[in-house]
């Protein structure tokens, strides 16, 4: 199913306020991609600011030999004293000599963009020249916030993506059969699901980013409903990247990938099935019940699953039922995880968020009005663009439970006893499907547990007098 | 264009945000894109900041680029003075605007007529100089500043303070044991009879910066950060400065000798002669350290000192002179002062190595072999790739780096401080060295199994491959909690769906 324009949810209350909010530049997605795609080299070309904040936000992972490095540009090349082609081959080369990747990926800063280095005309010159495929992504703060630097880079690898000629056809066939024989022993043994237990669909290709294990985890998920994933963009690696056939079905599994999507509809003709997230077992299972209806498929024993998966949420849900949570917005998760924090009994004031795009995330705000309306809570208030400064006060005013924050805020709203979680950390943890239900709440529910612990201390506020929130 | 994986210094504008934010009452204002606010996290988390980091950001997006910023950077100064009212806003371009090339200065004067408070645009070029180089300037131009005004208005204190008396410069956030330091410093100038006048800029206001001239003299304990208010504040107000690092027993000596000097010569009277004698001998213990036998068997030791100016010269004379522990290589990344490295360092070393790649040194520590490494985080890396111990003495760090407890590196203290991060480098280094040749401390095989030995259960190849990707720390828990639940269900073998099973059942 197709997205239709122009229908947004009616009732949710969306604001816009400055845009004065602390959120991680976007270049910050090399930090999961490059560990992601195993065969890639992610060249950022900016400057020094560009490089001090990645290797500050990485932290160790600097030190584990990445494959991610900064085109440091220096005062020549700001002055076009240098010339761009030159010094992009010549640090291109060298990658190829030190890393042998099978991609390159240039990742546009805000100086390449004011600079108006053209990019994206350089790289199939260079790449025709060295032979390593190079993918150019703009994922500059002029333009996005942190993780749409991952959108950005999809976007740009979705153009990559083989499309199914005949002649690849009848090679991926033989290689199918390769290894259907090789594996005929061991599937027997194996009991479980052959090609057969597939039920017939048009092919779908799931997109965004995600650990390898919630990558097999949401695969089996799907496996169970007789539904075949013929490909994940990205793969683990640039060389497997999914074939991608006019007509195919697309869909989501992060609320941040708005650009990706329209990519596939538009340059690559594809079908976006509009789906709520696979955040939550309430998320998961609107994500596979509609992903099914799409398909003609009627889904089997979803619900019994769901009931399953909350009962094991209990012992967590008690800690957070009736308390309320804000999210100051900072990665573009917000709306799902405010959707599942609600139906686990929380109440909702204010869901920040950097860029709303309401074509793209319909479904899930359709589902989390619904859910306030199942749970009887007030709509929250959807800030675009948020002023942390603005939002400070309204935290302070409503004293709420939880903050999810960035890391800037964290420390200082600690201090004047409230509780806060860093929201970075749902960026980076396993938080999809049912089995990763638990993760979301171990994460929402630490500072709650860490605080009964401290209770009885009576340390709470740690500023002296209220200076200015 | 350069390849780059790892920088030592930030860039200009984290220099003048240090500053800014260690002043009380001092909010800076970024001229920046989106995310380039990241120094918020770093002092909240580093310095587990109680306080909101008074930096914002004017961001600068897709608008500002087609239009100019116009009216916004002057808005955003009006709006924070108003909410926050600081005594001064300082206008801190970045490398972006730096390519803008607006007109700040314009809109700093424009902002200026609506402020309350002041308002000041940091000298600071992106492509000219480093976090450190901006740092020195910004702290240098904010304390012109004040001290013009002063002149101007004819506020200027007359005089000296009756006592002697110092102003300790270059104290800051985000500096390596900076607060410590600071501290020990204080402690020092109460045993010397020298009343602090101010310390700058950390903790201090804006409005106490024309009391400076009261003091007899400048203490610059750093190379990086303060030298540039030291000699302005010389030239203009005829005030002397001591810009000795009291970092060790010998430098320590050297620096109250020199403010000895600098008083007497003011018609002061003092001799700290046998206070220098008491704590050397009797009160520190790094000198009877280095006679102890302990720090006989470090004789001749090689090692490797890598650090920015002042840690890295103060440690490598430490070591060579006070511990007799051979320094194969001193190195800095501060390009800009490579004369004045080579000058302190060249009789203590045998090599000298100035860059500001991390490679270069990586590849002459795997060269020399030392047994130990004074470094940095990133050479505390390059120790544990090649199994030598490391010692971190200089930025840029993390957070345990911020220790809590008392660790100043400066002054008597400071002296013993460093004999122990020394003797522990280097025993820790010799330990493993034995266990290695004598094959570790168990010598027995295991007799009993664990509940993590051998099982029953049979992992099918997925499943296996499935544990195999868990994160080593936590990958036998979640094989016992997969094993336990299979047995509980009399399953088996393990398949991927029994793992994501036991996960939902368990919570593993």
């Amino acid at each position: 199913m197709t997205i239709t324009p122009n229908q947004t949810p009616s009732a949710l209350n969306f604001e816009c306020e400055t845009g004065n909010y602390h959120t991680f530049c976007p270049i910050s997605c090399v930090a999961w991609l490059y560990q992601k795609i195993e065969d890639s080299f992610f060249l950022v070309i900016g400057t020094k600011t560009c490089g001090y904040f990645l290797q500050n936000a990485m932290g160790v992972m600097i030190f584990a030999e990445p494959r991610y490095a900064m085109a440091e540009l220096e005062e020549g090349d700001i002055s076009a004293k240098l010339s761009d082609y030159e010094e992009l081959k010549r640090l291109c080369l060298q990658i190829k000599r030190d890393r042998n990747p099978s991609v390159i990926v240039w990742i546009g800063t805000c100086t390449t963009e004011i600079i108006k280095m053209d990019l994206e005309g350089l790289a199939p010159k260079l790449e025709a020249e060295i032979g390593i495929p190079i993918v150019t992504a703009r994922a500059n703060g002029l333009d996005y916030a942190f993780t749409q630097g991952e959108d950005t880079v999809l976007a740009a690898m979705a153009h990559k993506c083989p499309k199914e000629a005949p002649k690849a056809e009848a090679e991926k066939e033989e290689r199918n059969a390769i290894s259907k024989l090789m594996n005929f022993g061991k599937k027997k043994e194996e009991v479980k699901q052959t090609e057969a237990e597939y039920k017939d669909h048009t092919p779908l290709v799931l997109f965004g980013s995600l650990p390898d294990p919630v990558v097999t985890n949401l695969t089996l998920e799907l496996k169970k409903q007789g539904i075949k994933v013929a490909g994940w963009l990205p793969s683990k690696r640039f060389t497997e990247l999914p074939v991608i056939e006019e007509g195919y079905y697309t869909c989501g599994v992060n609320p941040f990938l708005s650009r990706t999507a329209t990519t596939l509809m538009r340059r690559r003709k594809t079908k976006l099935i509009g789906a709520p997230f696979p955040i939550g077992p309430d998320g998961t299972r609107a994500w596979i019940e509609k992903i099914c209806s799409v398909l003609n498929i009627e889904p089997q024993g979803l619900e019994e699953r769901e009931a399953q998966i909350w009962e094991n949420l209990e012992d967590y849900i008690k800690l957070i039922r009736g308390k309320s949570v804000f999210f100051m917005g900072d990665n573009l998760l917000e709306v799902s995880l405010a959707r599942f924090l609600i139906r686990c009994g929380m109440t909702c004031p204010e869901i920040g968020i950097p860029y709303m795009d309401k074509r793209y995330q319909k479904a899930e705000l359709e589902l989390l009005e619904k859910t306030c309306n199942e749970m009887g809570v007030a709509l929250p208030n959807i800030v675009e663009k948020p002023d942390n400064y603005n939002q400070l006060q309204r935290i302070k005013e409503l004293q709420p439970d939880l903050v999810i924050t960035g890391m800037a805020h964290a420390n200082p709203l600690e201090a004047r006893g409230i509780n806060t979680k860093w929201s970075v950390e749902f960026t980076f943890a396993q938080i999809h499907g049912f089995t990763n239900a638990r993760d979301i709440l171990e994460l929402a529910t630490r500072p709650m547990r860490r605080n009964n612990n401290l209770k009885e201390l009576g340390w709470e506020k740690l500023v002296k007098e209220e200076a200015q929130v | 264009m350069k390849l780059a994986y790892w920088m030592y210094a930030g860039p200009a504008h984290i220099g003048t945000l240090r500053v800014a934010s260690s002043f009380k009452n001092v909010h800076a204002i970024m001229h920046a894109p989106l995310g380039d606010d990241y120094f918020n996290v770093m002092r909240s988390m580093l310095e587990r900041e109680r306080n909101f980091t008074p930096v914002t950001a004017s961001v600068v997006d897709r608008k500002v680029l087609a239009r100019g910023s116009q009216e916004k950077v002057i808005d955003n100064i009006t709006r924070k003075d108003q909410e926050e009212r600081p005594d001064l806003i300082v206008l801190t371009p970045t490398c972006t605007s730096s390519i803008l090339q607006e007109d700040l200065q314009n809109f700093v004067d424009r902002a200026q007529m609506d402020a309350q408070g002041d308002v000041l645009l940091a000298d600071v070029n992106h492509y000219r100089v480093n976090e450190l180089q901006a740092g020195d300037r910004t702290l240098k131009q904010i304390v012109e500043f004040y001290l013009q005004k002063a002149v101007k208005k004819n506020e200027l204190p007359e005089g000296k303070t009756e006592k002697p008396s110092v102003n300790i410069i270059g104290i800051s956030t985000l500096g390596f044991h900076n607060q410590h330091d600071c501290t020990e410093l204080k402690r020092l100038m109460a045993d010397l009879g020298i009343e602090v006048n101010e310390v700058i800029p950390e903790g201090a206001s804006v409005h106490n910066l024309k009391n400076l001239t009261r003091a007899w003299f400048n203490l610059v304990p750093y190379q990086e950060l303060g030298v540039m208010t030291a000699q302005y504040l010389e030239t203009e107000f005829n005030m002397p400065y001591v810009d000795i690092t009291p970092m060790g027993v010998v430098e320590t000596a050297r620096c109250i000798r020199k403010i000895q000097q600098i008083l007497n010569a003011q018609g002061s009277e003092v001799n700290y002669e046998d206070y220098i004698n008491n704590q050397t001998l009797y009160v520190s213990q790094a000198a009877w350290f280095s006679r102890s036998i302990d720090c006989q068997n470090l004789t001749g030791k090689k090692a490797v000192v890598f650090g920015d100016t002042t840690h890295a010269i103060a440690m490598t004379k430490i070591l060579a002179r006070e511990m007799g522990i051979h320094v194969v290589l001193a190195g800095t990344y501060c390009k800009y002062d490579a004369e004045y490295f080579r000058e302190q360092v060249s009789e203590y070393c045998d090599e000298i190595l100035i860059s500001e790649d991390n490679g270069a040194i990586a590849d002459a520590i795997a060269k020399i072999e030392p047994a130990a490494i004074f470094g940095t985080q990133m050479e505390r890396h390059v120790g544990k790739r090649l199994n030598i111990p490391c010692g971190v003495i200089a930025a840029p760090i993390h957070i345990q780096d911020f220790p809590i407890g008392y660790k100043p590196f400066l002054g008597y203290e400071g002296t013993n401080q460093i004999a122990d991060l020394v003797y522990n480098s280097f025993t820790l280094g010799m330990e493993d060295h034995l266990l290695e040749i004598f094959g570790g401390h168990d010598t027995k095989e295991v007799i009993t199994k664990g509940i993590s030995a051998e099982s029953d259960l049979n992992w099918n190849k997925e499943a296996k491959a499935e544990l195999n990707k868990v994160p080593g720390f936590v990958r036998g828990k979640v094989k016992r909690n997969t094993e336990k639940f299979a047995r509980e269900r009399d399953i088996s073998e393990i398949t991927l769906e029994v793992m994501y099973a036991a996960k939902e059942a368990v919570g593993a």
